[in-house]
Formats: structure tokens, sequence, C-alpha cells
């Protein structure tokens, strides 16, 4: 079964390749083509997974000739071969649903670019997952920059540009600071591969040499990717990214691209720099405090707004600020915990992002809470999507939202005394918060209004200026289920996932 | 028994929720002399105060209420902004100073007991000609020993010319866009400069020639892919500014930049993976080094380079063609 240690670096220049050829192609073509890839992408990776399990280890894939201080390598565990998988199926629904609105949000002209970005994307995402190697991460960290952006900017309207223009600014600042955080790292330990790196820090470490450059490697570092994954300062960009985009766009963005970097850090964390350097240097308790914040204010942010995309974009960042607090717990159990909300959230928002779009059709072509009134009766599929995203990210039992909580809660108790109030404290407020202006969404969408204020539509939501929008039902009411399938599983079956993830970060170190 | 008080209007909920709906101002109340004040209240206060002495504190009121009012429009973003430039001098010169503290603490440049200095480099220097047949090692080692990087790093480039495109696209068949192509100056074109054409009827071959020199000598002397296709791509842009679009138009058009580009990165990706799958499951390659020195050795790196130089003319080209033109 050695055979199937080919596969990260195969499906890697697949998504790479694919990209390239949906270039040339008709854009319909381009966009089966990328369906075909995401589906293998999801197969070949639930193969990695198994193969790790039955082996019962990670294994390293020599890219090339060179063994690795010298030539690249890639390397794949159960956590690397989850998350692979779980991307290339998110991916896959959310193209999958919102097929329709890149037809109307992009023009003919561009949309096999489309399907350019998203492939070259995924492959970044597959990178980022698999490197082994701190400089490869770099790379594809440029590529998921520019794809993001471009994401953003396709749909080619004032709003979208602008905000691809903000979204751009912040996200090259901190891949700079990330770039400058890499150098400094290759000048004091002279290696780029992640085991090397932490033998050589190690050895640094126990002599007492650098330790100022060091502590500032690990800020700088935290600091770039936390801007590219929107942690609570450095937010600002995310509410306009992902509420300009087209459906699929925004929910690719929120649920795979701002994880991809958090996966990255972790990495980092531990396989380059040593979780137990970063608890020696007090960089976890910095996460904390951020982390908690973004807690708090993304929940006061999304409860104060009008639109209800915009809302969902502000309740990522309360997300990213639950991941970042597991992280600044210091425990192996907080880390579980954020690996695991990082299933949840990817699966809960991307879910509520593509029903948005189908309510969005039936409500003048606007998600303000004033027009969305009585949307889930109009277009049932999107209104009970929506409902299982919001439960599932406020909390509700049988939803991941809750193993997730609970997690943080078991995660709580075993620290110090002080952290542990703190957690369970705004652990309660932001689920207050969350309650609050996910009914208020929820109540919106399910008051009875005037059915004859939309007699435009016909029963399915159609617009006269939009024909064609139906077509879509079949495919979009699928991946719907698809999606409410997955959030189930995870909440359902979490002994599972949760034993995959502790396994797979045991493999980590 | 329940407890109703009758004056719900002048209780503190009661004020509250007028002050919610906006009827109500405590503030303006306060000071006894708002400017909506009523008739009524108005004879009230005329028991006490002469007329005179009645317009002149109005005015006064009124005074103090123009001087504040919009006080946030005027001033308070004025201020803000002020503030706003302040705080970011002072945040970048602090991450400066931070900065180049920290590059103070680093090793010396230059010194040969650096960390840098390790297995690594040691290897790429004595083993490099002998491993990848490449005379010069820096070609070698992002072709053949980091080849994998390079890879992405080429299709940045490629997403990049993707993302242009997608921004600056003109699409001939939209009235509107098409009548803002019409008014773009491009039209004007060729300039007719002598000098310009002159100098560009003797330049434009020398330069391509350097470009393709430099991208075929890549493994063998200083150069490679990236510069010399840098090269060619400056040359294509001079020839473009000499001439105009109809004399580039005739053998560089979307179509051409497609084939080259995409044939390119799809003969790297392709060639690669199968060095890639060849060297992790040490599967004999038939690939071979050829001997040091010669034009046509060091395995994949030549074709590598000649894709990497075609890749990168385009898109540098691709970028001045989409900028002025909005098409390629």
């Amino acid at each position: 079964m050695e055979i199937f240690t080919n596969i990260p670096c195969i499906s890697i220049v697949l998504c790479l390749m694919s990209g390239v050829i949906c270039s040339v192609l008709n854009w319909k073509a381009a966009r089966i083509w990328t369906y075909t890839v995401n589906f293998l992408l999801a197969c070949a990776s639930f193969a990695v997974l198994i193969y790790t399990i039955s082996t019962g280890e990670a294994f390293v894939f020599r890219m090339g000739h060179f063994s690795a201080p010298w030539g690249n390598e890639i390397r794949a565990g159960i956590l690397e071969a989850v998350l692979a998988m779980f991307f290339s199926i998110i991916m896959l629904f959310s193209l999958l649903a919102g097929s329709k609105h890149i037809e109307a949000d992009v023009k003919e002209s561009k949309r096999k670019y489309y399907y350019t970005l998203v492939n070259l994307m995924m492959s970044s995402l597959l990178a980022l997952v698999y490197t082994n190697d701190i400089f490869t991460g770099y790379v594809f960290v440029e590529i998921n920059t520019i794809s993001a952006c471009g994401l953003v900017a396709i749909k080619d309207d004032g709003q979208s540009v602008v905000a691809s223009a903000k979204y751009m600014i912040m996200s090259l600042l901190g891949s700079g600071t990330f770039l400058i955080s890499i150098c400094l790292l290759y000048d004091i330990t002279g290696h780029l591969l992640m085991s090397d790196i932490k033998r050589a820090v190690g050895e640094l470490l126990a002599t007492g040499q650098y330790v100022e450059p060091f502590t500032m490697i690990i800020s700088l570092m935290t600091i770039g990717l936390a801007i590219k994954s929107a942690l609570f300062p450095f937010h600002a960009w995310l509410p306009d990214a992902h509420t300009a985009s087209t459906i699929s766009s925004s929910s690719i963005l929120s649920s795979l691209v701002l994880k991809a970097y958090i996966v990255l850090l972790i990495k980092i964390f531990y396989r380059a720099i040593g979780w137990e350097n970063i608890l020696e240097a007090g960089i976890n308790n910095i996460i904390f405090v951020f982390g908690i914040a973004a807690m708090i204010m993304g929940s006061v942010f999304a409860a104060a707004q009008k639109d209800v995309k915009r809302m969902v974009a502000y309740s990522s960042v309360a997300q990213i600020g639950y991941i970042f607090m597991g992280f600044g717990i210091g425990t192996t159990a907080g880390v579980i915990a954020s690996l695991f909300h990082i299933f949840t959230h990817g699966a809960a928002k991307s879910m509520i992002f593509i029903s948005l779009g189908g309510i969005k059709d039936v409500s003048h072509h606007s998600t303000l809470f004033k027009d969305i009134k009585g949307a889930g009766f109009r277009n049932k599929a999107a209104g009970i999507a929506f409902s299982v995203g919001a439960f599932s990210m406020i909390g509700i039992p049988l939803f991941p939202g809750f193993i997730s909580k609970i997690n943080y809660a078991q995660a709580a108790i075993e620290v110090g005394h002080g952290k542990m109030v703190l957690i369970l404290v705004t652990l309660a407020l932001s689920t207050i918060l969350n309650c609050l202006y996910f009914f208020h969404a929820l109540i919106d969408l399910y008051t009875p209004t005037d059915i004859d204020e939309y007699e435009t539509l016909d029963m399915y939501g159609e617009r006269e200026e939009n024909p064609g929008f139906i077509k879509a039902r079949p495919l979009y009411v699928s991946a719907i289920c698809g999606f409410i399938l997955l959030n189930f599983f995870i909440g359902i079956k979490c002994d599972l996932v949760l034993e995959l993830l502790s396994k797979g970060l045991g493999m980590f170190g | 028994m329940s407890r109703k008080r009758s004056d719900f209007e002048n209780s503190f909920f009661g004020k509250l929720s007028r002050f919610v709906n906006g009827e109500y101002t405590p503030f303006k109340e306060e000071s006894g002399y708002s400017v909506d004040q009523t008739e009524t209240e108005r004879r009230l206060h005329d028991d006490f105060f002469k007329e005179a002495e009645w317009t002149k504190k109005q005015n006064e009121a009124d005074s103090y209420v123009s001087e504040y009012e919009g006080w946030a429009e005027t001033k308070g973003i004025k201020l803000y902004n002020r503030l706003y430039r302040i705080l970011a001098g002072v945040v970048c010169v602090a991450i400066i100073a931070v900065l180049l503290y920290t590059v103070s603490m680093l090793p010396a440049f230059g010194n040969p007991d650096n960390p840098a200095n390790n297995e690594v480099p040691e290897r790429y220097i004595e083993k490099g000609l002998e491993e990848t047949g490449a005379v010069n090692t820096v070609a070698g080692m992002i072709l053949d020993y980091r080849a994998f990087d390079t890879l992405g790093e080429s299709h940045v480039l490629f997403i990049a010319t993707i993302c242009v495109l997608v921004l600056l696209k003109i699409n001939e068949e939209d009235e509107k866009e098409k009548k803002l192509a019409e008014s773009d100056d491009r039209r004007l074109e060729p300039k007719n400069d002598m000098i310009l054409r002159f100098g560009a009827r003797f330049l434009v071959p020398v330069i391509e020639l350097f470009g393709i020199y430099i991208i075929l000598n890549g493994h063998l002397s200083a150069g490679g892919g990236f510069s010399g296709g840098a090269v060619m791509g400056a040359g294509l842009v001079l020839y473009l500014n000499a001439y105009g679009f109809k004399k580039t138009e005739r053998f560089f058009t979307m179509r051409t930049f497609s084939i080259v580009s995409v044939s390119a990165l799809l003969f790297y990706s392709i060639s690669k993976t199968y060095s890639f799958i060849t060297g992790a499951n040490d599967i004999e390659s038939f690939i071979s080094n050829g001997t040091p020195g010669n034009i046509i050795s060091s395995g994949l790196i030549l074709p590598l380079n000649i894709c990497v130089g075609m890749v990168v003319a385009c898109t540098i080209y691709a970028f001045y063609a989409i900028f002025r033109k909005g098409n390629l």
C-alpha cells in the first residue's frame, strides 16, 4: 500500500494543473472539470486517511531525488488527511450550491477564470496543509492570497473591487510580516525544514543565544498569520470581503481560507518552533487575550448590523476568536477543541453563506433584516439550512457547535483558576450574544408576511429579471442536504472526529 | 394589588422610551431654553424674565447649540484624522525601532561561523555539479533541489496575470465597456516617433537574442528563466511602444499567450511530477545529467528554464498590454 504515499504530491500538482487547464477551457467544461477534480481529491484524501490510520504513523514524501534539508518534502498524518478531505468536501459543496449564482454574478467572459482561481486556491490549501517546509508554506500563502483577492474582485461591481483592494492590502501586510519572520528564523537557525528548525531552536535556547530575535520571530509569525486569518484587532477587511463577494466565494473564504492559515500557524507552532517554547515565551497568553476580545467584540459588532450577510461575516470574527482562544489555553485539550472548532465553523458558516444566497433570491435581492421577513417560507431549503447553521453556531445539542463549546469548557476546567473563570464567563456571554443575533435573523426569517408583496416571484422564487435561476434548484438543494448531513455527522459522530484529531495531533510532535 | 403610576410620561422609563424614539432629548431641556420651546412655556418664563432678557438668553442658547451642532461631522472627523495620523506614525516608528533592534542582534553578515553556513549550502556547493549537472549552482538549487517551490512560484506569476485579466479585461460584446475602450488613447498609436522606431529596430533583436541567451545558458552561467524571461518581456514591450498594437497583434494575441503559458506550465508540472514520483519511489528515471558544461546537459533544468522564461516573458508583456488596452 506504499502507493498511497504518492497521493498528497499528486493532488497538489493536479490542482495546479487543472487551474492552468481551466484558463483555456470553455467555462462549462471548466466547471465540470473542477467538480470532478474536487470529488477525486476528497476520495484521494480519504484513501490517505485510511492509509495513515492503518499504519498508525505519519509519512514523509520526498519531492524528487534529494532528501529533506536539501530538497523539498511534504508530510501527511491523520490530521493532514482529515483536513484535506474536509477542505475538498466543503469546496465541492460550495461550488455546487453557488453555481447559478456564479453565473448571475460573474460575467461570461470571466467565468472560466473563476474556476482557474478556485483550482489554484485548492492547490494552495492542500499545500498549506501538507507542507513540511516553511518556505514552501510561504510560496503557497502567496498563491492563496492572490486567488482569494481574485475571488472577491471577480464579481466586478464597485463594492467588491473596493473590498478586494482592502483585503489585498491587509493580506499583503500579513504576508510581509510572515516573510520577515521566515528570514529572521533562517538567519538564526540556518534551516527551512520544520523538523530541522525545531532541533536548531532547541540548541539555541539551551545555550541562551538569540533569545530576543527568537521572541520577535514568534510574534511576527503570529501577527502575520493572525492578520490573514482576521483575528480581532486585524479583522477590518473581513466583513467587506465576505459580504461583497458571490456566495461561493464567501463560503470558501470564510470556511477554508481563514482556516488554512490557522492550520499553518499551529503546524509551525508544533513542528517548527516547539509548543513548549511557545508556552515558555508566553505567546499563548497574548493569543488568549486577543481571542477572548475577539469572541466578545465580534459578536457585539455582529449584533449591531442591519444586513444579515454582514452580520454572519462579523460572526466569523467571533468564531476565529474561539479558535485562537483555544490555542491560548496552552493545553492539548485546548488545541484539540480549537481543531474541532475549525471543522464546526467550516461546516456551519459555509452553509449559512450558501443559504443566504437562496434567501437573497426571494427577498428583492437584498439580505437586509427588513427584506428577509418570511423568506424561510418562500425558499424552504435555504431557510432550513440557515436554521441548522445558526443552531450550530449558537451551540444547541446534536449540532457540532455544542460539542465545540463543551470541549472548550472541559479544557477550561483543567487549567488554572484565572483562565478558567475568564473562559467560562466569556463562553456564556458569547453564547448569549450569538443567540441574540442569530435568533433575530431566524425570527425575521420565519415571520409570516403578505405573500402578495412577492407576487413577481413564482413558487420557487424565480424572478422575471433572472430567468433560469430556478434550473439550479436540484443542485442547490442537494448541496444543502450534503451540508446538513455533514453538520449532523460532525455533531453526532463527534467521538470519531475528536479521536482522529487527537491522534493526528499526537503525530505532529 | 398592582401599583400603577399615573405619570408614565415623566417616569424614567417613559423618558427612556421617548429618548429612544427620538421625541425627547434630556440635554436640551435641562438648559431650559431649548430652541423648540412652546409658546406656553415661554409665557411662564415671562413672569420671571423681561422680554429683552429672554431674547438675549435665547440667542445665547442658539449660539450654544449652533456651536456644537454638527460637531462630529466637522471638527470631530478632523480631530480623529489628526489623531489617526499621529498614532499611525507612532506605531510605524515603534515597529521600525523594534525591527532594527532585532536586526542588530542577528549574527554578523558574512561571518563563516553563521548558523546559515551549515551542511545545506555545503552540499549545494560541493556536490551540486555532480548531482544536478548544472554549472550554475543557483539554477541547480531552484530547479532541481527545490523544484517544488519554483513550481509554486511560476504559478504565482500565472495567477497574477489571471487576476489582472479578471480586473481589467474588456468584454467586446458589452456596449458600455466597448465605448470605454474606444475612448482609450491607444487608438492614436503608433506614435510615429522616429527616434524610438529607429532605436527599437536595432535594439529589439539584440534584446530578444540576449534574453534567449540568458535562458539557454541558465544552467551554465549566471542567469536563468526568471531573469531571461524578464529581458525578453521588456524587449516585447519596447517593440510594442515603438510600433503599436497592430504590429504585435500579428504574432502575440490572447491565443498565443494561452498556448505558450499553458503549455509551458503544463510541461513543467508533468515533467516535474514524473521526477518527483520517480525520485520518491526510487524508480530509475530516464533523465540523465549529461556532461556538465555542455549546452544539452543537467537533465530537466534546461527545459524548465525555457518554460519559466516563456511564462515570465508572457506575464510581463501581458501585464503591459492589459493595463494599456484591457486585453491582449
